[in-house]
């Protein structure tokens, strides 16, 4: 076979590999406009909240102290009871907890403490929680001997 | 994902069916048998022997052969992504294509010194993938729903474990081929159970982490900006070290043992997001690397042949010094399929199949294969980030990450940017275990990729659950 078709025939099949990776790479991109579960494309804040909110918004409520420390729940939209009671999300086995003792709940982008008429008290920092109380990132929440805290 | 129901294509105002991508996969598989059927036609050119239509026909068979698992994904996993089967299909054509070539140059060189003619490897590499193509098949039919797999995880596990001390146990006569210690030969069929292995440990481990992340994820110490595990709770990593560690030892085996080890790191850190687990990790895997250099010839061996391969080059280096001065004659274009001289670099059919590919297709045709292997992989960790069920993420994690961990060491211990390991190029290399298992694991691939791309199902949502059994993961009180 002459020498010229045998190069010819080189570069061809070179050019038929990289148009099969293209097509493929097409066929990538159209695809990540379809249903696919693609977090990015859901329209609206999703996306600004995820590039500014790295470290500023909370994640995870993690308990730092008393019998339960060392769990962490992860947060989702859905609020947070706190007590002695079994269906409580955070079921605290202690003496100074009453059966329900607090809520942590999401408004907009901020977490809010309430006190739900305990006996003994919810504190933030040092502060008692009278109302829905706005908690920082990393500030303490004490709840009888319990305390837990929000990170991001 | 509580996005999830948003998507276009969930919404209910939109009743119709979601694209499926199964024409597309089968333009792709036909595209696929058009270059492979071209590739042979130009070894058989180049090589001076006869252009039959017999061409023709084998380019139809593989086809054939591909179309077949087309329909089985077709009917048993209808939503599953449709680039992976094409590149497989692609890869392992042009893998049959190259040993085939090979083939032809061993048989020159044979009937020019006048020995007898040597093994034909490519009618046993095209046996293997029919017996990976049904394996594949099977897979798909028996496995209809990946997390029911989660409830065999410790029989898989064990599975797993008897699998990958199995060769080290047996005699040398039975596993022993060229000093490594991983086959099982019985008459003329040998397998590496360690290939299979490699699959079952995927599976246990990510039911395993999937039970167990609280233990993993417990707050531990903070320290140089990152959260610490607790000690005790670094037992699994320590045996997995172990483990990769005795597979060193007994089997002599690298490859597997870096295998194994970076598997489970990953999928540690996949399940814990915890970027202290991959510094441990990471350490211990250092130690045990320097622990081994010092007390095994054949890994100092392979390190001094990997810092200057010239220095012996007529002895330990000549492998990797004859691969780069194979890779350096390809150049860019390459020398043209069947135009080159692959064949002489030992093992040219399996460890460095990198190079006998580099050589003829140069780096454009090299970096199209990287290319496609590429997009098998984002699209096996597209379909982890896109499944709703952490064990399907985790296994999805784990399937992808092990070619790609594989196909990095390979590559890089035949360009000489990491000692060589031994491993094999994923469906381009000859090795009848490596293809048949990493068939099984493509369809478990596809079987998640499936469940992520499938619509959900059209029943009214259950309405949420009381806030008291649910959402918020509770993890349990450290024990």
């Amino acid at each position: 076979m002459p020498e010229l078709v045998l190069q010819l025939t080189r570069a061809g099949f070179l050019a038929l590999l990289w148009l099969f990776v293209l097509v493929a790479l097409r066929v990538v991109r159209s695809d990540l406009y379809a249903a696919s579960g693609l977090r990015a494309l859901v329209p609206g804040g999703g996306r600004a909240n995820a590039r500014t909110g790295r470290g500023r918004t909370p994640r995870q409520l993690i308990v730092t102290q008393g019998a339960l420390a060392g769990t962490r729940i992860s947060l989702d939209s859905r609020p947070i009871l706190i007590g002695r009671a079994d269906d409580s999300t955070l079921v605290l086995d202690d003496d100074y907890a009453s059966t329900r003792h607090a809520r942590i709940a999401q408004q907009g982008e901020e977490w809010y403490v309430e006190d739900l008429g305990s006996t003994n008290g919810t504190y933030l920092d040092r502060a008692k929680v009278t109302g829905p109380t706005r908690v920082p990132l990393g500030v303490p929440v004490r709840i009888g001997k319990t305390v837990i805290e929000l990170r991001s | 994902m509580a996005a999830v129901d948003d998507r276009p294509g969930a919404a209910p105002a939109t009743p119709a069916p979601l694209p499926t991508g199964r024409g597309i996969e089968l333009v792709l598989l036909a595209f696929a048998a058009v270059l492979v059927t071209g590739a042979l036609g130009l070894v058989e050119a180049n090589q001076e022997q006869q252009l039959t239509q017999a061409l023709i026909w084998v380019g139809l068979a593989y086809l054939g052969l591909f179309t077949i698992a087309h329909f089985a994904v077709r009917r048993f996993a209808p939503y599953a992504d449709p680039l992976i089967l094409p590149s497989v299909a692609l890869l392992n054509g042009l893998g049959l294509v190259m040993i085939h070539r090979l083939d032809l140059a061993e048989l020159a060189q044979a009937t020019a010194v006048g020995d007898p003619p040597p093994t034909e490897l490519l009618s046993r590499q095209i046996a293997w993938t029919a017996v990976g193509l049904a394996l594949f098949v099977a897979v798909l039919w028996l496995v209809r729903d990946h997390r029911k797999l989660s409830r065999y995880a410790f029989t898989c596990g064990l599975a797993g474990i008897v699998l990958l001390a199995l060769p080290g146990l047996l005699p040398a006569s039975i596993s022993e081929v060229n000093g490594a210690k991983l086959w099982i030969r019985i008459g003329p069929v040998g397998i590496q159970p360690g290939e299979f292995a490699k699959i079952l440990l995927i599976v246990f481990f990510a039911a395993f982490l999937v039970q167990k992340r609280e233990l993993f994820t417990t707050a531990g110490r903070k320290f140089l900006g990152m959260e610490f595990p607790r000690p005790r709770d670094l037992g699994p990593l320590l045996l997995a070290w172990g483990l990769s560690i005795g597979v060193l030892v007994i089997e002599r085996d690298l490859g597997s043992s870096l295998l194994f080890f970076g598997i489970v790191l990953v999928l540690l850190y996949a399940a814990t997001e915890r970027v202290s687990w991959l510094v441990i990790g990471l350490t211990i895997f250092m130690g045990g690397a320097l622990i081994a250099y010092q007390l095994f010839g054949h890994v100092r061996v392979r390190v001094q042949v990997w810092l200057d391969p010239f220095a012996d080059f007529n002895g330990t280096g000549f492998q990797i010094g004859q691969a780069l001065f194979g890779l350096g004659t390809g150049g860019v274009g390459g020398t043209g399929l069947g135009a080159g001289r692959p064949d002489l670099v030992p093992f040219a059919y399996s460890d460095f199949m990198l190079s006998s590919l580099g050589e003829e297709l140069g780096l454009i045709g090299l970096s199209a294969i990287l290319v496609v292997y590429l997009v098998m992989i984002t699209r096996g960790l597209r379909s982890a980030l896109a499944v709703r069920d952490s064990f399907g993420k985790l296994l999805a994690t784990g399937l992808s990450f092990a070619i790609a961990l594989q196909i990095f060491t390979v590559i890089g211990g035949a360009s000489k940017l990491i000692p060589l390991t031994g491993l094999t190029l994923p469906f381009l290399s000859y090795g009848g275990s490596s293809l048949v298992a990493n068939y099984a694991l493509v369809a478990l691939l596809l079987r998640i990729s499936n469940a992520a791309r499938a619509p959900l199902n059209r029943r009214p949502a259950a309405p949420l659950p009381p806030i008291a059994e649910a959402g918020t993961e509770l993890v349990e009180r450290p024990k």
